[in-house]
């Protein structure tokens, strides 16, 4: 009785969803070819947690640039593709100051407002770091967020507002332009070189030696996981307490509706704008901090990655982009376990598209905003 | 009234797309010769320079056809192009690059094909890679649908980097056969040097027309240009192989759009669940569409590059994909004749023409180098010398062009969503329905009023 009943469903399965089958089989062969590599030494449990470490963090940074995203995303409608460049315009103005605190009096100021644009100065001789500059970087930080949210409500202003009625897909088009605008905006001022940003000799570090071999966590590492579960635990109170995350999950959920209720949608939105453009200014700042350097591409390389764990969390949901941006950040360093590196975000690209494919509302399937 | 007057005459004069294609393309043309006269340029760099604008009114046209029939058609939101374009030309290239054995200096060998065979496998790949992704991906929303398929051109780009898929070894025989091709593969980040004979070479050949055509240089050589006409040559004939095939894709998707297969797709664009009510598969059209597009797309993609020398992975960043959706857009998505007149005129006006301004410049004014940064260039214009900052903004034209598509594609969504010629009703009826007597046939005139 019991096997036939198994049987029969799974015959269904199999029918329904044959490719469902072929990912719990590929998952089954990933998890034993980890347990296999890690008892025969082939793979280092001391890799194995750098690796989980290093997607952690890069997680982190992803998901808090995903509340942006998501919120903006359900309550507006639109998947924003100009959302990439937000997080490079706040690394950019927030490392100008921190360039400028750092390293007064010891170059011109041009050079330091312009992040050391054509190799005129070097965040590494400026002696860059949380333990050597505090001050600067905490300034820079807050300077990164000021400048995404002004510049967040800046462009939804002249450009997202005056077509706030038409179609998402409108809306994304637009945001297109927004983000080429911007991106080359940077380009025109700041150059196309990638610059090294800290000092990284002079981060401190702690090094563990773990069965078989070491395992670092830097100053660095530390800053960022305090900033982004900070801010995150002050989005969910600001969400949870305030009238606010009330009338934005009312929002998202009908918008007409929202506004006969007597929300003032307008002001909803542009507090929606300021809490996902801050975020997404800080993660950006924090995002170079941690890896050392700074491009005009970097948040555009990030955008994908951002849109992966929205959507893997349900967009709408700010602890499922966070979830989200969790899992992309750890499927994105640890797949090197398995697949070459090259791979590392191709792997990213892959479990957003089978999560799109299989499960489109994402794993936080449901619930909008908080 | 007067205004009024004008636009109708002028709309007299365009009435029927062909003469509006040639009136754009003469205005274009006009605008870049009376330049290139006006400031001095020899009859070669005016050959050039037109060569040039050609080749990329071609391929651009040619795109923004194909992006036309996903997106004008069927309402399929794809911006993976660049990835089909990759695929394309790629596989071309692995077939076509004779064996490192032959081929002397080349880093990774091919299969030493005809080119002929290796465009048709680098179309018949892309089409491949479009049913891949189309199959499962089509039944998404149009926004998931977007970011799958950037997720995917992004995925073939890292792929053509990959040092994994750098070079492979081939066997001396496979299953009996004995290929010629002793190592193959995508060449990672130094990309793949085409070594092997141009494609115009090739087509020439094909067609019997190569000793006419050296015939041909030799008579320019002889009365027009004296040093070295080939690549002059072989630039404006080229460009003008590529009009012809946009004519061809032109013709293809228009016979297409009329199909009965053609009204299902636009039926899909409207309202799927109608299309599907009266007992479309609309799944399976939307898939045929998909695949045909990519497929047009990746012979776009083979003309645009494989005459090119060599490729890398960097020519295919989703900037080329987003060009071809402006282009697309400036034209107006839903006609034909508007995709490919989007695409000549975002050749002309934003992809070349901010180039085309500052060579001109340059030619004319003897500026000498501009400041290696913007805070230099602020300096001065701080103590009000404006010269360095105009040199930068010249010296960064290739730049600040972007941000000019930007800022247009902004603008055309906020004033003019529907483009050059996306208004116009597509009837789906095989029959005219103009009323007898001069009415005109589509829509323009309802709302011609509020286009000034």
């Amino acid at each position: 009785m019991g096997v036939s009943e198994t049987y029969a469903r799974g015959r269904r399965l199999a029918g329904e969803q044959p490719f469902a089958i072929v990912v719990g089989l590929v998952a089954v062969w990933l998890v034993w070819f980890l347990v296999e590599g890690l008892v025969t030494g082939r793979i280092r449990v001391s890799n194995v947690l750098s690796y989980a470490w290093d997607g952690l963090l890069r997680g982190l940074i992803v998901g808090l640039a995903g509340i942006g995203l998501s919120m903006t995303y359900s309550i507006l409608n639109f998947a924003n593709f100009s959302h990439g460049d937000y997080i490079t315009s706040g690394a950019f103005s927030g490392w100008a100051v921190t360039y400028l605190l750092a390293g007064l009096g010891e170059a011109n100021i041009g050079s330091l407002l312009l992040v050391g644009a054509g190799g005129s100065v070097f965040g590494g001789a400026l002696g860059i770091g949380i333990t050597t500059s505090p001050l600067a970087v905490v300034v820079g930080m807050l300077i990164a967020g000021a400048a995404s949210i002004g510049l967040a409500l800046f462009i939804d202003r002249f450009v997202y507002k005056p077509i706030r009625d038409e179609s998402g897909i409108a809306l994304l088009i637009t945001s297109v332009g927004v983000a080429f605008a911007l991106r080359y905006i940077i380009v025109f001022v700041f150059g196309t070189d990638v610059r090294g940003t800290t000092s990284a000799g002079e981060v401190p570090r702690v090094s563990f030696y773990l069965i078989d071999g070491s395992f670092r966590i830097n100053a660095h590492d530390i800053t960022l996981l305090v900033v982004a579960v900070g801010l995150m635990l002050g989005v969910h109170l600001l969400l949870q307490t305030t009238k606010l995350g009330k009338a934005m999950r009312a929002m998202s959920d009908n918008e007409d509706l929202a506004r006969i209720t007597g929300i003032p949608t307008e002001q909803v939105i542009r507090a929606t704008w300021i809490v996902g453009g801050g975020l997404t200014g800080i993660a950006g700042y924090m995002f170079v901090l941690w890896k050392g350097t700074l491009g005009f591409n970097d948040g555009w390389l990030l955008l994908l990655l951002v849109f992966a764990a929205v959507i893997l969390g349900g967009i709408g949901s700010i602890y499922g982009a966070i979830a989200g941006g969790i899992v992309i950040g750890l499927t994105a360093s640890m797949s090197v376990i398995w697949i070459p590196s090259e791979f590392g975000r191709a792997a990213a690209f892959f479990v957003m598209i089978v999560i799109l494919l299989f499960k489109p509302q994402g794993i936080f399937s449901g619930r909008t905003t908080a | 009234m007067t205004e009024t007057t004008l636009y109708d005459r002028f709309e007299r004069v365009i009435d029927t797309d062909p003469k509006l294609v040639v009136a754009v393309l003469a205005v274009i043309y006009l605008a870049y010769i009376a330049s290139g006269v006006a400031f001095g340029y020899s009859l070669r760099g005016q050959l050039n320079s037109l060569a040039n604008l050609t080749f990329y009114i071609g391929v651009f046209g040619m795109l923004a056809l194909a992006l036309n029939l996903h997106w004008g058609y069927t309402g399929l939101f794809n911006i993976g192009i660049v990835g089909f374009m990759g695929i394309g030309v790629y596989v071309t290239a692995i077939l076509a690059k004779p064996p490192v054995a032959q081929g002397g200096a080349a880093q990774v060998g091919g299969f030493g094909l005809p080119l002929g065979i290796a465009v048709i496998g680098g179309v018949f790949m892309a089409a491949f890679f479009g049913l891949l992704v189309g199959l499962p991906a089509l039944r998404l929303r149009a926004d998931y649908l977007a970011i799958v398929t950037i997720a995917f051109s992004e995925i073939v780009r890292f792929t053509m980097m990959s040092r994994t898929f750098q070079e492979f070894t081939v066997p001396d025989t496979v299953l009996g056969y004995d290929l010629a091709a002793d190592t193959v593969g995508l060449g990672g980040g130094g990309g793949l040097i085409l070594n092997y004979a141009s494609p115009l070479e090739a087509l020439l050949h094909a067609l019997y027309l190569w000793e006419p055509y050296l015939g041909f240089v030799s008579f320019v050589q002889a009365n027009l240009i004296a040093n070295n006409p080939r690549p002059v040559v072989d630039g404006v004939v080229y460009g003008l192989l590529l009009l012809a095939v946009c004519g061809l894709y032109y013709w293809l998707l228009t016979w297409t759009g009329e199909s009965p297969f053609g009204r299902v797709l636009k039926a899909i664009r409207e309202d799927e669940d109608v299309a599907n009510a009266l007992g479309k598969d609309t799944n399976r059209f939307k898939l045929k569409s998909f695949v045909l597009g990519c497929a047009l797309m990746g012979f776009g993609g083979i003309l645009w590059y494989a005459g090119r020398g060599s490729i890398t992975p960097p020519s295919f960043r989703p900037n080329i994909t987003f060009f071809v959706w402006i282009a697309l857009i400036i034209g107006g998505a839903g006609s034909n004749t508007g995709s490919f007149l989007g695409g000549a005129v975002f050749a002309a006006l934003l992809y070349e023409g901010p180039r085309y301004i500052k060579n001109l410049i340059e030619v004319a004014f003897n500026l000498g180098d501009g400041p290696g940064n913007f805070g230099q260039a602020m300096a001065a214009l701080g103590s009000l010398d404006p010269v360095p900052f105009v040199l930068y903004t010249l010296n960064s034209i290739s730049e600040l062009r972007l941000v000019i598509m930007g800022v247009v594609l902004i603008w055309l969504m906020h004033n003019r969503p529907e483009g050059m010629l996306g208004h116009r009703k597509e009837t789906a009826a095989s029959i005219d329905l103009s009323r007898p007597g001069g009415a005109k046939s589509d829509a323009a005139a309802a709302d011609g009023g509020d286009q000034q």
